[in-house]
């Protein structure tokens, strides 16, 4: 992340992160938490599963900040995320 | 990074898993409003032993047979009439009534708007989806005026409901429309209207791409792209000025929060004094 000027809490702030689990089976491929993905962790992958839809698969597992919304707006249950030791800000890898 | 480490989804606990994979078509809406439901439904902190969940038929309806809570799956727009009967017998149970717009407003209309006149202590959720979409998209009473559906190829000569107008002049007292985009707000309207007492009533927008979008040429992603660019948040809005235009606008918000007697308080001061 980069900032235009340094806020005087960075040191302190401390941003989670996840690591995204993803229930192949289930997926239906309807791509919603790829497109909205605030961090663009995902993207559609070219195998299919047993229903003969491309789940997601992760990207850029390090971007993922486990904000929960993949398994929030997926329909079928699918996905989720699950809290991973934080980092400091300052090593938070930019988009 | 995949399943095979960790396959227990967090609302596994909630849900019947045999039955999962759902019959929801993909792009569907309904099961992240299923989903926000069953996520408001954990974090209220209710008994689940005292908690029902209570559809109707149609495509929401199916929720009913998904959630591993009491549920019931009842006749065609009669999800409210049962869920009065198990609230009045049982008033200890949080009932929820998860259903579809056709079936609550289209052959179910007159119970939404009696059970809301009465005040009842029910939270009713209904997943719009602009037609009636089992069945093959035809137009319902919540298509909007001008949009296409198997029934209406030429558009839509009919305007539709203003539903949370609808519920605010038959009395409800909790009233809010997200859509399952907002599944932050939306989880949160739930979580209020559970621990509201009285009539709680949440219209939440669903994208129907098999039914609605394939008629009116929206894709999966075309829709919610439309809920997400025209959604107009205003909380506290008059609901007689809340919009639903996929063109001009969606307006988003809790409408109206308040008080007054339930059907069961007004019940007691009759009969028991």
């Amino acid at each position: 992340m980069k900032f235009w000027r340094v806020p005087l809490d960075t040191e302190e702030i401390v941003i989670t992160r996840g690591v995204v689990h993803i229930i192949e089976d289930r997926c239906k491929g309807c791509g919603y938490c790829i497109d909205y993905c605030p961090r663009g962790v995902l993207e559609a992958s070219r195998r299919f599963n047993n229903r003969g839809y491309h789940p997601p698969e992760v990207k850029q597992p390090d971007l993922c900040v486990n904000c929960h919304y993949c398994e929030a707006v997926c329909p079928d249950f699918a996905i989720f995320s699950v809290e991973a030791p934080a980092q400091p800000t300052s090593e938070l890898p930019s988009k | 990074m995949n399943g095979s480490t960790s396959p227990k989804h967090p609302l596994d606990s909630l849900l019947r898993t045999d039955r999962i994979p759902h019959i929801w078509c993909p792009g569907c809406g309904i099961g992240t409003v299923f989903s926000s439901s069953l996520i408001a439904i954990s974090s209220t902190g209710t008994d689940p032993m005292k908690t029902a969940v209570v559809s109707g038929i149609g495509c929401s309806g199916r929720g009913a047979g998904y959630v591993k809570l009491d549920s019931y799956h009842t006749t065609h727009g009669r999800a409210i009439p049962f869920a009065t009967g198990m609230k009045l017998a049982n008033p200890e149970l949080t009932v929820v009534v998860f259903s579809g717009d056709g079936d609550l407003f289209a052959i179910g209309g007159n119970h939404f708007i009696h059970a809301a006149r009465r005040n009842m202590d029910l939270t009713v959720i209904c997943v719009n989806n602009l037609n009636y979409g089992m069945t093959g998209g035809q137009a319902a009473a919540t298509t909007p005026h001008r949009a296409k559906t198997s029934t209406t190829p030429m558009g839509n000569p009919e305007g539709p409901f203003n539903l949370p107008l609808l519920a605010y002049a038959c009395g409800a007292t909790y009233i809010a429309r997200w859509t399952m985009l907002h599944t932050r707000d939306l989880t949160q309207s739930i979580t209020e209207a559970l621990t509201h007492t009285g009539f709680s009533f949440i219209e939440v927008l669903a994208p129907c791409p098999t039914g609605f979008g394939r008629k009116n040429k929206l894709k999966n992603s075309d829709l919610l792209r439309i809920y997400q660019e025209k959604a107009i948040v205003k909380n506290g809005a008059n609901p007689a000025e809340t919009i639903l235009d996929l063109e001009q606008g969606i307006t988003l918000g809790k409408f109206v929060e308040f008080d007054r007697p339930t059907f069961a308080d007004n019940y007691r001061a009759v009969n028991c004094d």
